[in-house]
C-alpha cells in the first residue's frame, strides 16, 4: 500500500491545488457518467415520449396494466411510463424537492395539495367531477384464515383481547383511513362526537402494533402479530389473489379511500391523455381487475380474484367520506393534528 | 479472516516510514485533498444542513421539539437501548473473537461466515427473520413483539459483527509468547487476562463498542417490525423522526436528528479518549 509518489511537490499551494484538480475530475466524471445515462435512456427517437410518473407503492401493478393498455390507443402509442414508486408522503416531498413528474398519484389528496401548494400542480387540478379521484376503496377488517376470533364489524375488534394490526398514521398517511374508518364507526347516525371518541378510545387501546406503512403492517400481520389488520380492500384482494393467506370482512359502516391523481404544471400532452385514459372506461376497467372500486361508477364486468365473491367483489356498506366530515381540513385538525389531534391524545 | 489480518497488519506500520510527521508526499497530499472533499461533500454539509434546520424556528423551537414527551420518551428509550446493546456486544464480542481466533473445533468456518450475516441482511429483512422467530407464531414460544426486550434483541442482532470484527484481528497479531512468559513467572489464567490480554484489545473493544452503539442509536428496519411501535414504549427516535417528516414538522424532526447526533458524538469522543488512555497504559 506504499504510495508510489516520493517527491514532494514544491509549494504548498500546489499541492492543495493538485489536490482540488483531481476531486473535481473525480466529481465532472461521476457527473458525465449520469448524464450519459440520462440521455441515452430517452433514446427512443425525438418523437417518442415519456411519461414521468410519481406513484405510492400500492398501485404499481394497477398503473403497469394501465400504461400497457394506454400504449395500445392511438393517443398513448409510442408512449412510455416510467414509475418511480414509494410511499405517498416521501413520493410528494420528492416532487416538491425537485424530482421529475408530469403525472403524480397519490394515496390522498393532502399529499397532492402539498405539491399545489409549491405551484408545481395547477390549483383547478380537482375540478372535474370526480374532484381529482381516481381510484376508490374501502376499509375492511382483514382476519385469519377461517375467522377463528369470529369477526363480524368494529364492534368485535374493539372487544377485550383482540390484538389490532395497522399501519401508524403519524408515519403513513394513508393509515388515516384507517381510523377516520373506526371514528366514523363509533360516530353512527347521529353523529355523535362523544361516541366516536369512546369507540376510538377503545380502538386505540387494542392496537398491538403501529407500522410505518400499510406494507410492513401486512408482514407484521403474516407473520402473527394481533388478530385483525386494518387494511384497504384492494389490498386485501391483491394479497388474496397472490395466495396471501388471510380472510377479510367488509363492514357494515366503513370509510372510503379516495386515491387523486393530478399532472403538474410542467405535465406534457401525454401525461394530461393518459390522465384521460386512466378516468375513462376502460382504464377504471383496469382499476376494477386490481380490486379497486371506482369513484366514476364503473361496474365490473369480470370476476375479480381474490374478491370474497369474485362475481360480487364489492357489496354495499353504509360508507363515509371525507367530504361528509367536512373535508381534509376539518379532518386533520380535529383527529390527526400532532398536538391537539384526537388521534394524538388518545394515544397519549 | 485472512484478509482481515492481512489489511490490519498492513496498515500501521507500512504507511509513514523514513518521513518527518507533518510533511506529506504529493500522493499524500492528493490523498488528502479528495479525501477531505469527500467528507466535506459527503457528511458535513447534510449535518450542517439538519443542525441549521433544528435551529430554522430559534433555540426555542429546538428545545419545544426535543422536550416533546413523545420525543423524550423515544429518545430515551433509544440511546437507554443503544447503551445496553454496547455493553453486552463489548463483553459477548470479545469472548466470540477470542473462541474464534484461540479456539479449534469443528464448525469454526462455518460460524466465521455466520458472524457475518447480519452486516449482509438488509435491516428490513433482519427485521422479518426476528419477528418469524421471536414473533407470536415463533418456533420458541417466545413473543417479543412490542416489548422492549424485542428491541434490544433486534439491535444486538444487527450490532453483532461489530466488536467481532474489529477485536479478531488484534488477537490474531497479539503476541502469545509474552502470554507465556507470563505463565512462566507464575501468572495465574485471570492475571494474564487482565494484565497481558486485556490492554491488548481494550482500543478494539471500545473502538468496536463506539461503532455498535452509532449504529444501535440510528437503526431503523430492523427494530420497526418487532417494536410494533408503541409510543412511550418501544417507539425508537428514528421512527419517530419518519413520523415528523411524514408530518410536516421538519424542524422537529431535524432537532431530534441533531440531538441524536450530539450525543453520538459525545460517545465517541469519550471512547476515544477512553481507548487512548488504555493504549498509553498498556
Amino acid at each position: 500500500m506504499k504510495s508510489p509518489h516520493r517527491g514532494h511537490l514544491a509549494r504548498s499551494s500546489s499541492r492543495l491545488a493538485a489536490a482540488l484538480v483531481a476531486a473535481s475530475l473525480l466529481a465532472v466524471a461521476g457527473c458525465s457518467s449520469s448524464d450519459d445515462k440520462a440521455s441515452s435512456d430517452g433514446t427512443g427517437g425525438a418523437q417518442a415520449s415519456a411519461i414521468d410518473l410519481v406513484g405510492f407503492a400500492v398501485i404499481q401493478s394497477a398503473y403497469d396494466d394501465l400504461a400497457e393498455a394506454f400504449a395500445e390507443t392511438d393517443q398513448g402509442e409510442g408512449v412510455k411510463v416510467k414509475g418511480s414508486f414509494g410511499a405517498s408522503g416521501a413520493q410528494s416531498r420528492a416532487v416538491i424537492a425537485g424530482q421529475d413528474a408530469d403525472l403524480v398519484a397519490l394515496s390522498l389528496t393532502p399529499d397532492v395539495d402539498n405539491i399545489v401548494k409549491e405551484g408545481l400542480i395547477a390549483e383547478d387540478w380537482n375540478a372535474d367531477e370526480n374532484k381529482g379521484i381516481v381510484s376508490d376503496s374501502v376499509v375492511v377488517l382483514a382476519v385469519r384464515k377461517g375467522n377463528p376470533k369470529n369477526i363480524t364489524g368494529w364492534d368485535d375488534i374493539v372487544a377485550p383481547g383482540v390484538g389490532i394490526v395497522t399501519a401508524d398514521p403519524g408515519t403513513s398517511g394513508a393509515a388515516k383511513w384507517n381510523l377516520l374508518g373506526a371514528y366514523t364507526h363509533g360516530l353512527g347516525e347521529n353523529e355523535d362526537k362523544a361516541a366516536g371518541e369512546a369507540f376510538l378510545a377503545k380502538f386505540i387501546g387494542n392496537v398491538v402494533s403501529w407500522n410505518d406503512s400499510g406494507r410492513t403492517a401486512t408482514d407484521a400481520f403474516v407473520k402473527g402479530t394481533g388478530d385483525v389488520l386494518i387494511s384497504y380492500e384492494n389490498e386485501a384482494i391483491a394479497a388474496r389473489a397472490a395466495g396471501v393467506e388471510l380472510d377479510y370482512i367488509v363492514p357494515e359502516t366503513t370509510f372510503l379511500i379516495e386515491n387523486p391523481a393530478a399532472v403538474t404544471t410542467s405535465g406534457s400532452q401525454a401525461a394530461k391523455d393518459f390522465l384521460e385514459f386512466i378516468k375513462s372506461d376502460e382504464g377504471q376497467a383496469i382499476f376494477i381487475e386490481h380490486g379497486f372500486r371506482s369513484p366514476s361508477g364503473v361496474q365490473p364486468t369480470e370476476d375479480v380474484e381474490g374478491a370474497n365473491d369474485p362475481s360480487n367483489p364489492f357489496p354495499e356498506a353504509t360508507i363515509w367520506t371525507v367530504e361528509g366530515l367536512g373535508g381534509w381540513s376539518v379532518v386533520n385538525d380535529e383527529l390527526f393534528d400532532k398536538e391537539t389531534g384526537l388521534v394524538a391524545e388518545l394515544r397519549g | 479472516m485472512s484478509l482481515v489480518a492481512q489489511v490490519d497488519r498492513a496498515t500501521p506500520s507500512a504507511f509513514g516510514r523514513g518521513r518527518r510527521p507533518g510533511e506529506l508526499t504529493g500522493g499524500a497530499t492528493l490523498g488528502l485533498g479528495v479525501g477531505v472533499l469527500w467528507l466535506g461533500l459527503l457528511v458535513l454539509l447534510p449535518v450542517a444542513a439538519i443542525v441549521s434546520t433544528a435551529f430554522e424556528d430559534g433555540i426555542a423551537g429546538f428545545w419545544d421539539a426535543v422536550t416533546d414527551p413523545e420525543a423524550l420518551a423515544a429518545i430515551r428509550f433509544t440511546v437507554g437501548a443503544a447503551a445496553l446493546v454496547t455493553v453486552v456486544n463489548a463483553v459477548v464480542g470479545t469472548l466470540i473473537a477470542w473462541v474464534l481466533v484461540r479456539d479449534r473445533f469443528p464448525g469454526k468456518r462455518i460460524l466465521e461466515v455466520v458472524i457475518d450475516i447480519p452486516f449482509a441482511l438488509p435491516t428490513i429483512v433482519a427485521g422479518l427473520v426476528l419477528i418469524t422467530l421471536y414473533g407470536p407464531s415463533g418456533p420458541f414460544g417466545i413473543n417479543l413483539v412490542g416489548t422492549q426486550a424485542g428491541v434490544v434483541l433486534a439491535l444486538l442482532f444487527v450490532t453483532l459483527p461489530f466488536v467481532v470484527r474489529s477485536v479478531q484481528p488484534v488477537l490474531i497479531d497479539a503476541d502469545r509468547e509474552v502470554e507465556q512468559a507470563a505463565a512462566s513467572l507464575g501468572a495465574n489464567g485471570f492475571t494474564i487476562f487482565r494484565r497481558v490480554i486485556l490492554p491488548t484489545v481494550t482500543p478494539a473493544v471500545v473502538s468496536g463498542a463506539a461503532l455498535s452503539f452509532a449504529r444501535a442509536l440510528g437503526e431503523f428496519g430492523s427494530v420497526i417490525l418487532i417494536s410494533a411501535n408503541l409510543i412511550g414504549k418501544t417507539q425508537v427516535s428514528s421512527s419517530y423522526i419518519l413520523k415528523m417528516i411524514e408530518s410536516q414538522e421538519t424542524v422537529s424532526a431535524a432537532a431530534v436528528a441533531t440531538l441524536l447526533l450530539v450525543v453520538a458524538v459525545v460517545v465517541l469522543v469519550v471512547l476515544d479518549v477512553l481507548q487512548r488512555r488504555t493504549a498509553r497504559r498498556g
